[in-house]
């Protein structure tokens, strides 16, 4: 369906946040194109920028640099042939299914008989006749998603925007609407010219799209571009599909880089700060468990999320985090487990609290935490002291993401305690015992 | 029960830190406005006679009617400041950091101090009847805007991103932004507001409808005039008459307007799950059963809105938001402010020299009857807690003694204070301190309610698996109430003690002052000292009591209540 004529070229965009010392970069020098009959998925994890990417495209934000062109023209405040279906379906809850369709055509200026009549043929496409008077909050997640369809269809776009469509439905919604969206796309039967799908699960991008640009955080930035050339139906468990389901993982796994790159340096300290991922060490050890069932210690990393049957998004911050403490290594979609993640993975809570410790230390934002703490009276600092120090490496939001991993991590290792009523960050010593004030 | 009340609290800043340039700003830009009525009420003409109020009783329904209807005139009026001025302070940064602080401050000022500037500035205008009458209602007004307005800024500011984002992309106007998304989504909250703001006005009618200006008296034919004259006469059978009336227009009221509203607000909900038993309203349901309404509005008002909302649509282009308004328009609003800013400190400069007239003695005077009036409403706040708590966890937790008490508080808290004080003054002024009593009776009359409805939502939101859990536990009596009641009630609580603290504070006008069967009583207080002020006409005393108590009420709002209420957000909210 691809033809050569580009609706869309996005060049050297940059959104920044902040100011001064606090200036984050939340987009970094993106470029992209995107032509007539082309379904493009933007796959990456969150925190990478791809909704915000994804806004600056449709005109609902503006970014710091760069600019979006259209057709060849500058792009200048809300794009008026893109329209979007939102994660969270943002149906006026007062409004029914018809009345939340008709609107985006009010607002056209559509007289009444020609409004409902191109609502009433919507509704029907999408399948849901027989709901019309039916306000959103009678229906199911999957059919608020469809309402969501059809109103982003009602004005006829030529470039149609998804940011997450899928992820708020239960999975057997969202896996027969991707049916249904494909089967309309590839019908023909809307008017619809271009797809930008923003998702973070990459089975679901392989499914769908024609090409896959990867995103990857800190700063957010296109890392990989290339094309899904299967044919549709796609069969999700065929080799050719694997085998693109392992290249994203691949590239959004990376590869696991000697102890002083991986790691990353301490706040304050020069180079990029690695920020931890969010993640519950319960299911890090459950992860890590499965991987000793294999015969190898090892696996391919997709067929390690459809066995654990967790998201793409999930997982890689599982992996990311076994990477971290040198639990596993990742070589090209594989993982495998290092004597140390198996010694982990095998032995009781205690040594793995100690076996823990041992790791969380060697980590530079830890050692620095930890420092911080010893060189302040009482080996305790206010959680705001650590944030906002926190604040010069990461955005407010993430700096507090940080420090809560940082403290969820530190009180399971043992190493760190922390006073909710206070909101006071203990150092502890060795031998488990808060230090006396 | 679903109230909304005091959620004029930024959570965000509590403390000394808060009260920062903007809040002085706003304090100082009241300072002004005062001066500002004071300098015309010396230009004003002498003495007026009003009309006299009748006894009769065959005259109460055209005096209930004209009552009503400066209520209304009021109610229209605080409905549209509300939604330009939340408009302006949720959508612009600049604006914002004044307004709402200003909005702050607007909201302890109490209605007597407002009459001068009002009155005052409307009779330099129109002539003096129409003047008085328009003060009226503008002094209504300023017992009902403020909450209206706290409430839109707050629903504007609220509006999930994803739903702002759906009305950009899909290119609504202002206008179909207002009607299908703001509107909506604040309306439940507005509707709560609007009948809290319609019992402050019934609450402050008699002040607003007989009122004494230096020599000048004015008196309006209404309820409220019928009711204080009664009280003056100490005609009791004429007091009787008045209040079933009353009575009768809240109810009426109740039943006719604010019970259809909230049942058919009911499908303005944000939330995506169905209620279990949607309000309901007798008069709604035949409303919505009947033929006529309903072809009423399928063949003459849907169409016609829809073509108020295409023609709109076809005029006016949507606007981004954060555009940049135009060059001229920008200049324009950049003269306005310079404009005002001068005028401004002119008279600021001219207020500062007013309150220089306001002896040391009279200084000692405001800073006594500060202290009074806070004992008074510390111990109010005391008494209704001592009696709300108990008896609002009762209603709250059982069905049982819900289905009895519930009618009967709800009748008893619709009926102003103010009304029943006349009464209660006939027994109380004859023991010794009786004025003070009563005025601690009055606060309590007037704010108690909001301890008891907010307690009786607290105790209805307990999760019945903590109940269960604590019948389990065997935990005794007092541990129940400590363990699981108290906490689970705190936000709840801090939440109407806000409110009520506030209401008795404004209260304290009319509660430390009072004529009654032809005598002036009065007691210690700064109530008492602004009535008397106003009263009298002493121009630079009421200045500087006003600003006295604004200036304590701001300040306990902010190092009591906020911190308070930023612990019961952050320790005991249930979600």
């Amino acid at each position: 369906m691809k033809t050569n004529n580009v609706l869309l070229e996005v060049k050297n965009i940059s959104q920044k946040y902040g100011s001064g010392e606090k200036r984050f970069t939340a987009v970094q020098s993106v470029n992209l194109t995107l032509s007539e009959g082309e379904f493009v998925a933007l796959l990456g994890p969150s925190g990478c920028g791809k909704s915000t990417l994804l806004r600056i495209i449709a005109g609902l934000q503006k970014p710091s640099e760069g600019r979006v062109l259209y057709r060849g023209e500058p792009l200048a405040g809300v794009n008026p042939h893109a329209s979007i279906v939102f994660q969270t379906f943002a149906l006026f809850p007062w409004l029914n299914v018809q009345e939340n369709v008709e609107l985006a055509l009010k607002a056209r200026g559509v007289a009444a008989a020609l409004r409902t009549a191109h609502a009433l043929d919507l509704l029907d496409r999408v399948g849901l006749d027989g709901f019309e008077t039916a306000y959103p909050r009678e229906l199911s997640g999957g059919m608020r998603q469809k309402v969501g369809f059809a109103r982003a269809m009602a004005v006829e776009p030529e470039l149609l925007c998804l940011d997450e469509p899928f992820s708020a439905l239960d999975v057997l919604s969202a896996e027969a609407l991707r049916g249904e969206l494909l089967e309309l796309w590839l019908g023909g039967s809307i008017p619809t010219r271009a797809i930008l799908m923003v998702s973070h699960n990459i089975e679901e991008a392989v499914f769908m799209a024609d090409r896959i640009v990867v995103m990857d955080k800190n700063p957010g930035r296109v890392v990989a571009d290339f094309e899904v050339p299967l044919p549709h139906p796609r069969k999700h468990k065929s080799p050719e599909f694997q085998a693109l389901v392992d290249q994203a993982y691949a590239i959004l796994a990376g590869q696991t880089q000697p102890e002083a790159i991986e790691l990353g340096s301490a706040p304050g300290e020069p180079g990029m700060t690695r920020a931890l991922p969010e993640i519950s060490i319960n299911d890090l050890a459950g992860m890590l468990e499965h991987l000793t069932t294999q015969p190898q210690k090892a696996m391919d990393i997709y067929r390690l999320a459809s066995e654990l049957s967790v998201d793409s998004d999930h997982l890689l911050r599982l992996t990311e985090a076994a990477e971290l403490m040198s639990f596993a290594t990742i070589q090209k979609g594989d993982i495998a487990l290092t004597p140390l993640g198996e010694t982990f993975a095998e032995a009781r809570i205690l040594a793995r609290k100690e076996i823990f410790a041992t790791r969380i230390r060697r980590l530079p934002i830890f050692r620095w935490v930890i420092n911080l703490l010893r060189a302040s009276e009482g080996r305790k600092l206010k959680w705001g002291v650590i944030q906002s120090a926190l604040e010069l490496e990461f955005p407010p939001e993430e700096a507090e993401q940080q420090l809560n991993t940082l403290v969820d991590w530190g009180r399971y290792a043992e190493v760190l305690a922390y006073d909710d009523d206070e909101e006071m960050i203990y150092l502890e010593v060795s031998n488990g015992q808060t230090v006396p004030v | 029960m679903q109230l909304t009340f005091g959620q004029r609290f930024d959570r965000t800043r509590a403390g000394l830190r808060s009260l920062h340039f903007a809040d002085w700003l706003a304090l100082l830009i009241l300072a002004a406005l005062l001066y500002g009525g004071t300098w015309l009420a010396f230009r004003a003409p002498q003495v007026v006679e009003g009309p006299s109020i009748s006894l009769d009783p065959r005259i109460l329904p055209w005096y209930a009617l004209f009552s009503l209807a400066r209520m209304a005139g009021a109610y229209l009026l605080s409905l549209l400041f509300c939604l330009f001025y939340g408009r302006a302070a949720a959508y612009h940064r600049g604006a914002e950091r004044v307004l709402m602080p200003l909005l702050d401050v607007l909201q302890s000022v109490p209605i007597l101090s407002f009459l001068p500037v009002v009155l005052l500035g409307l009779s330099a205008i129109f002539p003096q009847g129409v003047a008085a009458e328009i003060s009226s209602v503008v002094l209504i007004f300023t017992s009902q805007a403020w909450n209206l307005t706290f409430s839109w800024y707050q629903s504007l500011t609220t509006i999930p991103k994803e739903l702002r984002e759906a009305g950009a992309i899909f290119r609504l106007n202002t206008w179909l932004r207002f009607k299908t998304l703001e509107f909506p989504f604040g309306l439940i909250s507005l509707i709560w507001n609007s009948m809290m703001s319609w019992a402050g006005g019934w609450f402050f009618l008699m002040a607003a409808e007989i009122f004494t200006l230096g020599q000048r008296d004015f008196r309006l034919p209404g309820l409220g005039a019928y009711l204080h004259e009664a009280s003056v006469q100490g005609d009791l059978r004429a007091v009787a008459w008045g209040l079933g009336t009353l009575i009768f227009l809240i109810v009426a009221l109740d039943q006719l307007v604010w019970r259809p509203l909230i049942a058919w607000s009911d499908r303005f909900k944000v939330e995506m799950v169905e209620s279990d038993n949607p309000p309901s309203s007798w008069f709604y349901n035949l409303l919505h059963a009947s033929r006529l309404a309903r072809a009423a509005n399928e063949r003459v008002w849907a169409p016609l809105f829809d073509r108020l909302d295409l023609w709109l649509v076809r005029r006016f282009h949507p606007v981004e938001e954060g555009a940049q308004p135009g060059k001229a328009r920008a200049w324009v609003s950049r003269a306005l402010l310079a404009g005002l800013a001068g005028g401004l400190l002119f008279a600021l400069s001219q207020s500062v020299l007013l309150l220089g007239r306001v002896s040391l003695a009279e200084w000692g005077q405001v800073g006594l009857g500060v202290l009074a009036t806070a004992l008074r409403v510390g111990v109010s706040l005391l008494v209704a807690l001592a009696w709300t708590i108990p008896v609002g966890v009762a209603i709250g937790t059982s069905r049982r003694v819900a289905g009895f008490l519930q009618p009967v508080v709800q009748v008893m808290a619709s009926v102003p204070a103010t009304a029943l004080f006349p009464v209660l003054l006939l027994f109380i002024l004859r023991i010794p301190g009786g004025l003070d009593l009563a005025a601690v009776l009055l606060m309590l009359l007037g704010t108690q309610w909001y301890l008891l409805f907010n307690i009786i939502a607290g105790a209805n939101a307990i999760p019945q698996d903590l109940k269960y859990t604590t019948a389990l536990l065997r935990l005794s009596r007092s541990e129940r109430w400590k363990t699981l009641i108290l906490p689970a009630l705190f936000p709840y609580l801090v939440t109407g003690a806000i409110t009520a603290s506030g209401g008795a504070w404004n209260a304290s006008i009319v509660a430390e002052y009072v004529t009654f069967a032809g005598k002036a009583y009065q007691t210690t207080g700064i109530g008492s000292l602004i009535a008397q002020a106003t009263t009298n006409g002493d121009y630079p005393l009421l200045l500087a009591a006003t600003l006295s108590m604004v200036l304590v009420v701001v300040l306990i709002n902010r190092l009591v209540w906020r911190p308070l209420y930023r612990l019961a957000e952050d320790m005991y909210r249930m979600e």
